[in-house]
């Protein structure tokens, strides 16, 4: 289709891990959280992973940002197999994606000023000297709506949704191509998590960025996402597009998850 | 019988003391079912608290809150713990937090029994697997041995609702029941609460901030913001006809499955923030977010205002949203 | 910072703890300047003297003014209480922290190398080891200081794990943040609360444990003035001069009062603000 290769090449990953052990002589039980699953994003493109509890998709996205090693299969960012790559070189692939966290509260650390937060990832890359860091931590504060005098406030002078708001300033710091955003707007209230949509959209076509949205919520991957995939206990069970899965969805789990969301009509 | 009138909360916080929630009335008779939406911070969890009397260490709540005919501000604790449990049973959202972990279910769900009921342990316990049959954990007579970490988040809840009901209390107030719980197990849990309403006659007061279940679940609504009831009526009413901006801009900012929108349009989103309980206005809680703002909007309290067929709201400007 | 001043005078326990903690500093400071008598010069004629205007406590049975000695023997109980604090806190905390960085072989071993240091029960071991090494203050204090280890270890690591388990250390890790980068800018920045806590309680029990060690003649030593020694040789005199044996006992159940006090204020202070998310 295209001919530059896929942003991110996500193939055939296993994922199994050992439960503490039961008796002392057996082997300690092992569950199988993932099991075959691949797929590819294309530069600015978006992919959502519609999972609910125990479908591993947490296990996927700590994979894909490299905190954990798969068992099995290989995750290639623009070429590079991550989890092949030395520490060093590993560090620095990392300026070109990046993780925004479920949760507001616990994602940014209280003791920092909202400013070294945000320039945690440049920090960790090294290459920037202390006042550049603050200077493009105030600009992606910017980005997102934050005034750069908020920059020396900390985590909780800010309600939900500006947190959040924070977190994703800390994930375009390094400009990165990649955003994996785990469920990013699920702890928030409706009228926040619109506004949230709304900058991730924003951002999405300025800088031509590209989603990986985990989410249990259908309505709001269908909002961002140009590709949707299904998983189910460790499996991806159906992808497309928004419209033909969630219109004429194929596989029974897909018709459970959009019969289950409770329609805004009495 | 329910009946709140004019139900005023005040919080302590690093401010001074604090209007929570101003002035609420509502009924609920025997058998209906009602539900209270909002974002955080409207006030809709501390309503519910306050009708079981656990409003938090040094709140304090004025008005009425009379309860078949009797007025449950200013009981002592005492007497509450007679209802608890009893006459008015509370589901909560996280059913991991709501069980001990040290006691098997069994014995939990039997705990009502054995203090409201007097009755014994091994008769308690026979009740309690009954009722755990009923709220469909398979195999109930031997997992009543079992632990609260043995059994799913869905699983939970059950055992919660069981545990709620063991008493066969008049009113069920469930607090975001299904908000920790994944979708398909949602639908299976707000089902089951309908069954055992309409089977026992309860009344229920759901607390939701998802119009979805509000819309599917209860038969009235009470849309609160900022501590007050913006807007009230039968469910379809208001679902046909949101007159308040409020309830409107809460419809219109959820992404709605199956109407994606194109790639230069945005989610209508509410101006601004919910501010602090502190800095609400005088008036209409509304004021200055709302694209309808007079200037007499942050002096006046809103009255309300009564559309037809039970729908009121509570807006200076009702006719603007006609 | 008015905020927390505020909120210190909610906290009357905390209040009697940090006076109670500034008086016990406080005398040991001004013994260095000025005391009302000499703790050294003997004086056999004004033996057992009850408490009067030139003796404002009275006097021992050398005739040393018991007010002297009391302050001048702070001097020995917050040396005893820093130091062996300090050899506990730098050492079991960098353990700690290790073992909760690490994990797997490196906290396992920590672990149970501290559950064996536990195992003795520290002052009788303190004893031995001073019997082995000779008694005196120094080696009292490195004594009670080497069992204050494993405490704090065990305390960071399980505050520390706490910490790793926060979702912003993963936001550090999935910047590329090394284990040692996130333990010091992240880990040990959130746990300082548990560990000022923690100190001031093995503050007071080092406090104990020197004036115990004195007590049986094997920490400090004659004509260094100690708490713990008073007591003894009070012990002897108790029916003819009992208010002795009050003195350096009632000095010394105050600093343990007050240091607990502190401690118990602190954490109700420093806890809510930590974890305040909202």
């Amino acid at each position: 289709m295209t001919a530059a290769p896929p942003l991110l090449e996500v193939r055939d990953i296993h994922h199994a891990y050992r439960l503490p052990r039961e008796r002392l002589f057996a082997p300690p039980p092992l569950v199988q959280a993932l099991s075959g699953v691949g797929f590819e994003i294309a530069a600015g493109r978006s992919l959502g992973i519609v999972g609910e509890s125990g479908s591993g998709k947490s296990t996927l996205a700590r994979i894909v940002m490299a905190l954990d090693t798969p068992t099995a299969g290989s995750v290639r960012l623009l070429g590079q197999d991550l989890h092949a790559l030395a520490p060093g070189a590993l560090r620095a692939a990392r300026r070109d994606f990046q993780m925004v966290f479920q949760d507001p509260y616990g994602s940014l650390d209280p003791r920092r000023t909202v400013a070294r937060t945000v320039a945690e990832p440049l920090a960790a890359q090294g290459h920037a000297s202390r006042a550049e860091q603050h200077e493009r931590a105030l600009e992606a504060l910017a980005e997102v709506g934050l005034r750069p005098t908020d920059g020396s406030k900390y985590p909780h002078e800010f309600s939900g949704g500006q947190r959040q708001r924070i977190a994703i300033a800390r994930a375009l710091v390094t400009r990165p191509r990649l955003i994996v955003a785990d469920e990013p707007v699920s702890a928030l209230d409706v009228s926040v998590q619109a506004q949230v949509l709304n900058l991730l959209q924003d951002l999405r076509e300025r800088l031509g960025l590209s989603y990986l949205l985990i989410s249990h919520d259908l309505a709001v991957v269908q909002h961002l996402c140009d590709e949707v995939a299904v998983l189910h206990q460790g499996r991806i069970v159906e992808r497309g597009t928004p419209a033909a899965l969630f219109g004429h969805a194929q596989h029974p789990y897909t018709r459970a998850l959009v019969d289950a969301v409770p329609a805004m009509v009495v | 019988m329910l009946e709140v009138s004019d139900l005023h909360i005040h919080l302590p916080t690093r401010r001074g003391m604090a209007e929570a929630v101003r002035g609420v009335d509502f009924t609920l008779a025997r058998g209906g079912t009602l539900g209270l939406i909002g974002e955080s911070g409207c006030g809709k969890s501390l309503t519910a608290l306050a009708l079981m009397g656990l409003l938090p260490e040094g709140a304090r709540a004025t008005g009425s809150i009379r309860f078949e005919g009797q007025e449950l501000l200013g009981q002592s604790d005492r007497a509450l713990q007679r209802l608890r449990g009893n006459r008015i049973a509370m589901v909560f959202q996280e059913p991991m937090t709501a069980l001990n972990p040290v006691h098997p279910i069994g014995h939990q769900v039997a705990e009502p029994l054995r203090l409201h009921r007097s009755l014994g342990a091994a008769e308690a316990l026979r009740a309690a697997v009954a009722l755990l049959d009923r709220v469909g954990i398979p195999d109930a007579a031997r997992r009543a041995r079992d632990y609260p970490h043995q059994f799913s988040g869905g699983q939970r809840q059950r055992i919660t609702i069981a545990m709620a009901l063991a008493c066969g209390p008049d009113l069920l107030v469930a607090d975001e029941p299904t908000t920790a719980l994944d979708a398909t197990v949602q639908r299976q849990i707000l089902r089951l609460i309908q069954e055992l309403v309409a089977e026992r006659g309860m009344a229920l007061l759901l607390i939701s901030h998802d119009l979805g279940v509000i819309a599917q679940n209860v038969g009235r609504m009470l849309v609160m913001y900022g501590g007050s009831v913006v807007e009230s009526g039968p469910t379809a009413e208001v679902f046909s006809a949101m007159r308040h901006p409020y309830t409107r801009g809460l419809f219109a900012a959820r992404p709605r499955l199956g109407q994606p929108l194109g790639p230069g349009q945005r989610l209508p989103t509410i101006a601004g923030t919910v501010p602090e309980l502190a800095d609400l206005p005088a008036g209409c809680p509304f004021a200055g977010r709302c694209a309808w703002t007079q200037q007499r909007c942050h002096t006046e309290r809103p009255e309300a205002t009564v559309l037809h067929d039970g729908h009121e709201v509570r807006c200076l400007r009702p006719e603007a949203m006609a | 910072m008015s905020d927390a001043l505020r909120q210190a005078r909610r906290h009357p326990a905390f209040v009697l703890g940090a006076l109670l903690t500034l008086a016990l500093l406080g005398a040991a400071a001004l013994s260095y300047l000025w005391t009302p008598g000499s703790p050294f010069e003997m004086d056999l004629e004004a033996k057992l003297l009850p408490p009067g205007a030139r003796h404002w406590l009275g006097t021992d049975a050398y005739g040393r003014d018991v007010a002297s000695l009391l302050l001048v023997g702070a001097r020995s109980s917050i040396l005893a209480g820093v130091i062996a604090v300090g050899i506990g806190l730098t050492a079991g905390t960098a353990l700690g922290l290790l073992a909760a960085a690490r994990r797997g072989w490196v906290e396992e071993g920590v672990m149970r190398l501290a559950d064996f240091t536990f195992a003795f029960p520290a002052i009788l071991s303190a004893i031995m080891l001073t019997a082995v090494f000779g008694p005196g203050l120094g080696n009292a204090i490195v004594a009670i200081g080497v069992f204050n280890i494993p405490t704090f270890a065990r305390v960071t690591r399980a505050s520390a794990n706490a910490v790793w388990a926060r979702e912003y250390v993963l936001a550090a890790r999935a910047c590329g943040k090394s284990r040692w980068q996130i333990t010091w800018e992240h880990v040990l920045p959130n746990i300082l609360g548990v560990l000022i806590v923690q100190a001031t309680i093995q503050f007071a029990l080092a406090i104990l444990a020197e004036a115990a060690l004195s007590y049986l003649g094997l920490g400090t030593q004659p004509p260094q003035p100690s708490w713990g020694r008073m007591l003894a040789e009070a012990q002897t005199l108790m029916f003819q001069a009992p208010l002795l044996a009050v003195w350096p006992g009632a000095a010394i159940a105050l600093a343990v009062l007050g240091l607990n006090l502190l401690g118990d204020g602190l954490r109700d202070l420093l806890d809510p603000r930590l974890t305040r998310a909202r």
